[in-house]
């Protein structure tokens, strides 16, 4: 990628992308986070799997410098949320739960535009863009608005807007939520192609499924708090076998709209949900 | 995942670039959606005609024609009609996560709203133009020579200026498209009461004093001094300096809304 204003710096990559040390933070009397922390190493994906209230947005918040914790500290990609908002912002990408991208634009004056605020140079901007379009399947609907796309393309449309400067730090905060399957397993598979390029992902989750199927670790919140982490089978092992169960039905389901439907809506390829391309 | 690399500084032109692009949004925006544009632009034409045509007749104005009057108060209003599209168009930002989105990359909530405030005031030239083309073919005319009549579109301009911060704030605070309705519909009493449509001195006592310290009316009875419009019997220290008053209106409303304007911004905790 070429900048118009001739940064060179490559930083190394630290060892912990993201660290959450004791966080709090309440809205009036309700306590979003009460003593949250949480490690994730370099190159990871980091599920963080609760029900709704737990406090999962609370945590991508004050990570991605949206929130101010009311106490604690965290860094990301090296910088402090606090201290630093501004190189962290340079260095993460946001998946939030609806898609934030301006409807009366067209996919590609999105991608433009975002890449300028991220300092592209109109070029640059212009050609990343369409490889975005293209990597995401949208280059066929780059110039329609995108009050025209569908559900499945503008998640696609909002990830490919969150990867512009390719960061080394993704949050998808329940990402596939309100997804049809085969949406929601596109989407899966543009993460995992993404976590094979080293990206670290912090992904927030209701569906013990999808950690399962995208996670090398798992952290457990509720009220708040980390309850349990560790990779899946561990916290498989935690959980009585009812869980378990639960674990196993969903995806069959997946397996079966996909075999119902036949094929990966646009490479017209099958995605068999066992494969593992991290 | 190889090539990460971030720029070192904010620049001067960053921040011009970062607003420059965020006005050049809005601007697609009219391209993409003309009929919104138009519909606004042609809304105070109508209003012009109505008022002009249906109630000018009733109206008796000393010294010339009520469009002579009514004219300038239209331009005004014109001015004041802004806040609607501006709160509109920030809780839709918000309503769709693009504010959210920008609030997470490193712009600075500064080159945000100046990129807001730079499109609004293009689009208040616009407006402006359309409403002078109007007035010329319904029979209005400026008087007083051209350097003057300028002096009234910058009063007016700088009026525009002031509702765009009250513009954003309100849009910040309301957060849903749906709230700014309300907006739309405090806009009439704020244009009525003032001496846009008629001299606050046909009003009952109070309400006339009410109506000739609004904002409105101070740019509205100034500009119609500065194109030598007829002035329908208007009295009063607050007649008499209504040049001073619609320049100390504006900058005392964005000395308060654009500072809020900036800190809830910065501060959409949720």
């Amino acid at each position: 990628m070429v900048y118009e204003e001739g940064f060179t710096r490559s930083l190394p990559r630290p060892e912990v992308a993201i660290r959450a040390l004791d966080l709090g933070k309440a809205f009036g009397a309700h306590t979003a986070l009460d003593g949250f922390s949480l490690d994730v190493g370099a190159g990871t994906v980091c599920g963080l799997l609760g029900p709704n209230g737990a406090g999962k947005t609370t945590a991508v918040r004050i990570l991605t410098t949206l929130t101010r914790p009311d106490s604690g500290q965290a860094q990301v990609a090296g910088f402090d949320v606090v201290r630093d908002p501004r190189q962290v912002r340079y260095r993460i990408g946001l998946v939030g739960q609806n898609a934030s991208l301006d409807e009366i634009l067209s996919g590609c004056e999105n991608l433009v535009m975002f890449g300028r605020l991220l300092r592209l140079s109109a070029a640059a901007a212009r050609r990343r863009a369409e490889e975005l379009l293209a990597q995401f399947d949208l280059a066929a609907a780059a110039n329609q608005p995108v009050a025209d796309y569908s559900g499945g393309m503008r998640r696609r449309l909002d990830l490919a807007a969150s990867l512009i400067l390719s960061p080394p730090v993704l949050f998808l905060d329940e990402p596939t939520t309100g997804l049809d399957p085969r949406a929601r397993i596109d989407v899966w598979s543009s993460i995992r192609s993404l976590v094979g390029s080293g990206t670290t992902v912090l992904l927030t989750t209701q569906y013990l499924e999808e950690a399962d199927q995208l996670c090398d670790q798992i952290a457990v919140i509720d009220a708040g708090q980390v309850v349990a982490h560790g990779t899946p089978d561990e916290l498989k092992a935690k959980v009585g076998p009812d869980r378990v169960e639960t674990i196993t039905r969903k995806p069959s389901l997946d397996e079966v709209f996909l075999h119902l439907t036949g094929h990966h809506p646009s490479t017209g390829r099958a995605e068999p949900m066992t494969e593992n391309t991290r | 995942m190889s090539t990460f690399t971030a720029p070192q500084s904010t620049t001067t032109t960053g921040w011009l670039r970062d607003a420059a692009t965020l006005t050049a949004r809005v601007l697609r925006h009219w391209k993409r959606r003309p009929g919104s544009l138009v519909v606004s632009l042609l809304f105070p034409v109508l209003m012009v005609l109505m008022f002009g045509y249906l109630f000018g007749g009733a109206m008796a104005v000393p010294d010339g024609g009520y469009m002579a009057f009514l004219i300038p108060g239209m331009l005004a209003m014109a001015m004041l009609f802004g806040l609607e599209t501006m709160v509109v168009s920030v809780t839709t930002d918000t309503a769709k996560g693009v504010t959210e989105r920008i609030r997470a990359m490193p712009v600075t909530a500064t080159a945000v709203l100046a990129g807001r405030s730079t499109a609004d005031l293009l689009n208040a030239i616009v407006a402006l133009a359309v409403m002078l083309i109007t007035g010329l073919l319904v029979g209005w005319t400026a008087h007083r020579g051209l350097g003057l009549a300028l002096g009234a579109i910058g009063l007016l301009l700088w009026l525009r200026f002031a509702f765009t911060w009250v513009g954003i704030y309100l849009g910040l605070l309301l957060k849903t498209p749906e709230s700014a309705v309300a907006v739309q519909i405090l806009v009439w009493p704020v244009g009525f009461l003032s001496s846009a449509f008629v001299s606050p001195d046909t009003m009952p006592g109070w309400l006339g004093t009410i109506a000739t310290w609004n904002p409105l009316s101070a740019t509205a009875t100034a500009i119609r001094d500065l194109f030598g419009n007829p002035d329908w019997n208007t009295h009063g220290w607050a007649a008499e300096h209504s040049i001073l008053i619609a320049l100390i209106w504006p900058a005392v409303l964005t000395a308060i809304f654009l500072p809020l304007a900036l800190a809830s911004y910065r501060r959409l905790d949720r």
